[in-house]
């Protein structure tokens, strides 16, 4: 500066030291049964299996696993109570319960986003800021419709439609939770709860809860497993309604089980969105939404902007800065607030993402990643691109469910309808622009779900969210989520 | 000057903000940002009531921040009115740090270029190390670019040898949009710092802005490998701001603008807050504010 320069030092770089939420408030209970007619009860069968943190692959609890007797079991108890207790209830009453569940997880908010990072391996910040905040809104969202329901269908009577199977997916645990029990226990529907194997803590969490807020008993049940157990919930006889959220394979063959049998059903399945960046976006806001669109969660978001197209105008500026910015990421401990992509879900995820990765790079896409280096224990990928593909790339066409984004450049808005298009899914997708004439052009040719504009993966419990084609049918969310739980006379 | 226009959505600006804001600085990354705020301060005084004793003081505890307190840096730079530089000069002359004046018909640059020109030359010849210019907002906002550019560029070659940050005061440009071509401007015709504000005009320097302004110099260098530096001024008197600001600097400029050289604060009460800070890092416990010295 001037005649002093003081840029003389050799510091070492300045960089962030660890920050770790603390978890001494956190327990986690080694051993989880079955949460059925509000009582915790061992499996008939005596059966367990693991949870691990896929972080360190350490051993976190052994879960009960639910099999064809113990499914009956919690039908019985969710039936029962349905018939003798949460159909017949005044509404308002059901909405304090449910009131109550909503506060009594802000109470324990800390613990609940703890325990969510360490047995699903997203980082702090977002269980923290984004997953369990949304929890205790939604149950607060649908709490108030509990009864207003004459409000929400005039001229109309919503009755309860009876029991609901619900299985979730291991990307939001208690997020997925509260989207499927909020709205079934507002309209009068008692419920069974199926987690998924790899993230079952949080959710038996919500049986304390749900034990510590007085719900009659059997109004919601949570049973633990994997496909089989899912299989025989979803084919019990007994069951009027099937709420599911993950892959579109199973979506699929839940279809076939319920045909014919008069179940209704709801699937929220995969997705493939298109995130347009238009050549008059602000750039730098959109290469935010770029990240938040395909690392947010790992990638392990159905909704996530994982086919990304560029005007090709700005393309090379688009990428340059994408690429800068991708070094800024930090990777690691899910538990340090600082913390931006986490451990993938699982070994199994892994694989599936390192073979897509691989078959990238063998159908001739370039491969760019960051250069952040990866823990050795647990289960790690760098946020990966792939530039130099088109729509007829297998990574363009099937759902990674991880952090790998395709990049395809484009030169008309015609051109990107169409491609955003060209896809079986049909769940999500996003459009960056300056100009808001574009903005309508472009959303309402663009078959999805739900269309962010100028942002991405925003969500409100006020929102309706579900997907077109094969990315599902039904909406959750909003006003309209509580249509799949009504029968309207 | 720019063909490509950089367009800002607001939304998305103080998203980032606020993520970047999110960062947790603890332990000895914390006691590391807050030696080098420290360093990176331009001391100010812009009092009407300025006077050659006021400024005496404030260039001794520019020089000695808190002796009881060993290992510290001084500050970057003394920032005072034209009148003062002399006497600024004076009683820095022994020191490392910077004598910074303020020139241009401060704050509101209502006065001819001749008459700027004039100014900068008298403190340059006074001894100022640096001249903070103010840009010409009504011209700006009247679509003048070429003007703006030219003063900007005539005031460059006026400063000589002594570095020049130019003004753009953020306030008055009220949209992030003319933040950014206003910082666009100002680096092509030569400035070697952009600053925010004068801190006569609220709001002085905001997190978005900033933020911007510092996307602004990264794409300058991108294009040209010119580094210009950037100064926020006005408003920020704590040190977690401080800190904050380091970390959008890290992650937007990288490590080579954590240095004076390159980034400065201008603040006339932060100094005592990352001492305060400091002797708390290292002591665990917050000391009376009576125990550091204010000039």
């Amino acid at each position: 500066m001037g005649k002093k320069s003081k840029n003389t030092d050799t510091k070492p770089d300045w960089s962030y030291s660890p920050a770790l939420e603390s978890t001494d408030h956190v327990q986690i209970n080694k051993k989880n049964d079955l949460f059925i007619d509000g009582k915790f009860i061992t499996p008939i069968k005596g059966k367990y299996f693991e949870t691990i943190n896929p972080a360190n692959e350490e051993k976190l609890a052994d879960v009960a696993e639910a099999d064809q007797s113990d499914v009956d079991k919690a039908v019985k108890a969710a039936r029962t109570a349905y018939d003798k207790v949460w159909s017949k209830m005044d509404p308002a009453e059901r909405g304090k319960y449910i009131y109550r569940i909503a506060r009594l997880i802000q109470e324990r908010a800390r613990e609940f986003s703890v325990i969510e990072s360490i047995d699903g391996g997203k980082p702090i910040c977002e269980s923290r800021d984004i997953d369990i905040p949304l929890v205790s809104a939604h149950f607060f969202y649908y709490a108030g419709w509990a009864d207003k329901l004459e409000y929400a269908f005039p001229g109309k009577m919503a009755k309860p439609i009876g029991v609901a199977g619900q299985i979730i997916p291991w990307n939001f645990p208690l997020l997925m939770a509260a989207w499927k029990i909020a709205p079934a226990l507002a309209t009068g529907n008692t419920v069974i709860l199926k987690p998924a194997e790899t993230t079952p803590l949080t959710a038996m969490k919500l049986a304390e809860i749900i034990q510590e807020a007085d719900l009659p008993p059997g109004v919601v049940n949570i049973i633990n497993g994997a496909g089989k157990t899912g299989q025989s919930l979803v084919e019990h006889p007994d069951i009027n309604k099937i709420a599911f959220t993950g892959s579109t394979d199973v979506g699929k063959s839940i279809m076939k089980s319920v045909a014919g049998t008069g179940k209704r059903y709801t699937l929220e399945l995969g997705g493939k969105a298109a995130n347009i960046i238009f050549e008059d976006a602000a750039i730098d806001q959109a290469v935010e939404g770029i990240i938040d669109g395909i690392f947010f969660n790992q990638g392990h978001v159905c909704c996530a902007g994982s086919r990304l197209f560029v005007q090709e105008s700005v393309a090379e500026t688009v990428i340059s800065k994408l690429k800068d910015r991708m070094e800024s990421l930090i990777v690691g401990d899910p538990l340090d607030k600082n913390t931006d992509i986490g451990a993938i879900n699982s070994k199994m995820q892994l694989d599936k993402i390192k073979m897509y990765v691989d078959i990238g790079q063998k159908e001739g896409a370039s491969i760019h990643q960051s250069s952040c280096s990866l823990p050795e224990k647990g289960y790690w990928h760098a946020p990966t691109i792939f530039t130099d593909v088109s729509q007829s790339h297998r990574i363009v066409q099937e759902e990674i469910f991880g952090p790998v984004l395709a990049i395809q450049t484009f030169r008309t808005v015609d051109e990107v309808i169409t491609k955003a298009n060209n896809t079986p899914y049909g769940l999500s997708g996003g459009v960056w622009t300056d100009k808001g004439s574009k903005i309508f052009q472009v959303s309402k040719a663009i078959r999805s779900g739900v269309l962010w504009a100028n942002t991405f993966n925003k969500f409100d419990p006020t929102s309706p969210f579900g997907g077109y084609k094969e990315s599902g049918m039904g909406r959750e969310g909003g006003l309209e989520g509580l249509m799949p739980y009504v029968n309207l006379v | 000057m720019e063909t490509f226009i950089n367009r800002i959505d607001q939304v998305g600006a103080q998203e980032r903000v606020s993520r970047l804001f999110s960062r947790s600085v603890k332990k000895e990354s914390k006691m590391d940002a807050l030696k080098t705020v420290l360093s990176m301060i331009d001391l100010t005084t812009l009092e009407g009531k300025d006077s050659p004793g006021k400024v005496k003081q404030l260039c001794y505890k520019a020089a000695h921040l808190h002796d009881q307190f060993s290992g510290l840096p001084s500050v970057a730079a003394i920032c005072v009115y034209p009148t003062m530089v002399p006497v600024a000069k004076k009683a820095l002359e022994n020191t490392d740090i910077n004598v910074a004046s303020v020139a241009t018909a401060f704050p509101a640059g209502m006065a001819s270029l001749e008459y700027k020109l004039e100014e900068v030359k008298k403190v340059v010849a006074d001894g100022a190390d640096e001249v903070d210019m103010v840009i010409s907002r009504g011209k700006f906002l009247r679509g003048e670019y070429t003007y703006v550019a030219d003063e900007i560029s005539a005031v460059k070659e006026a400063c000589g040898k002594a570095h020049l940050k130019v003004i753009l005061e953020t306030g008055e440009l009220v949209t992030l949009d003319n933040v950014r071509l206003a910082s666009d401007i100002a680096m092509a015709a030569g400035a070697d710092f952009i600053k925010t504000s004068t801190g006569k005009v609220s709001p002085a320097a905001t997190p978005p802005v900033v933020l911007i302004m510092l996307e602004a110099i990264r794409d300058y260098y991108k294009k040209t490998g010119k580094k210009i530096g950037m100064k926020p001024a006005g408003g920020i008197s704590k040190a977690k701001l401080a800190i904050q600001y380091l970390v959008m600097i890290k992650e937007t400029l990288g490590q080579d603008w954590l240095h004076a050289d390159l980034f400065r604060f201008g603040a006339s009460s932060l100094a005592n807050d990352v001492l305060m800070q400091i002797v708390k890092q290292s002591t665990g416990v917050y000391q009376s504010a009576n125990y550091f010295s204010m000039d």
